[in-house]
């Protein structure tokens, strides 16, 4: 379970980016978030936000239409 | 010597300037938009990549010149000026996030209430949401001096707290520093 989880579902680009940005400054580094979203683009874009940004995508997945992504904040 | 001239004395020596202290902080990576068209279909790209750029940390100015100071008008706001030609580019031209115009298909109007209807279905944010959200990010937006006084626009005209207006120099500096300098 991550420590934070953000819902981007149904947001479009650029959102789910500036989503998971607000949310990693409100933890702790090693803390986690989860970030679900439904734009395809997030596919591409939260990856290379999250290597971009040096923190590290520890897992991704999708149900569904919902793509999940948890990233550890550097 | 007098107390107020120890007083006086004391003040100079907490006036001195300190003596320079080594920045630790990491300098921000910096980006620089030019805003230079108030067509919709680019003040759109202009907010998502501003508040992108904001989104990576980056420290993101938008430069708004020309007709992208539209975007920065308060809605139906009366030009202040008093030459007919500029109170004429005002009246037809009334700017705000509300009031942009598609660059094609706009036909009359209708096209970019489509457009924002269209992005209001699929849930894009809007110009004036990302302008908010850009602001609340920290995004510095800098009105141009000249495009002001050409137009007859005060900083009344203009949404609140914007920074002061410049010029050219001022951009030009920053694009010299910046890693990603664009013009929409």
């Amino acid at each position: 379970m991550a420590d934070k989880t953000v819902d981007a579902r149904n947001l479009q680009c650029p959102m789910p980016v500036l989503k998971i940005a607000q949310a990693m400054n409100e933890v702790s580094t090693g803390q986690t978030v989860e970030l679900i979203a439904t734009d395809r683009g997030s596919l591409s874009d939260i990856p290379a936000w999250a290597k971009d940004m040096g923190h590290s995508l520890k897992e991704q997945f999708e149900t569904g239409d919902e793509f999940h992504y948890v990233l550890e904040k550097a | 010597m007098t107390i107020q001239d120890l007083a006086d004395a004391a003040d100079v020596v907490v006036e001195a300037p300190a003596p320079e202290m080594e920045d630790t902080t990491p300098q921000k990576e910096k980006m620089v938009l030019i805003a230079a068209s108030g067509d919709l279909d680019k003040a759109w790209p202009v907010l998502i990549l501003a508040t992108t750029g904001a989104a990576y940390g980056m420290e993101v100015t938008v430069f708004f010149t020309f007709w992208g100071l539209s975007i920065l008008k308060k809605p139906d706001v009366k030009i202040s000026a008093d030459d007919w030609r500029q109170k004429l580019l005002g009246m037809f031209n009334p700017g705000s996030t509300e009031n942009l115009k598609l660059s094609k298909l706009n036909f009359g109007g209708f096209g970019a209430k489509f457009m924002k209807d269209l992005a209001d279905e699929k849930h894009v944010a809007s110009v004036q949401e990302l302008l908010e959200l850009a602001i609340g990010m920290g995004v510095k937006l800098w009105p141009c001096q000249m495009t002001m006084d050409l137009m007859g626009m005060s900083k009344e005209d203009m949404i609140d707290d914007l920074p002061e207006p410049v010029g050219a120099g001022s951009a030009i500096s920053l694009m010299k520093e910046a890693s990603i300098s664009l013009f929409i």
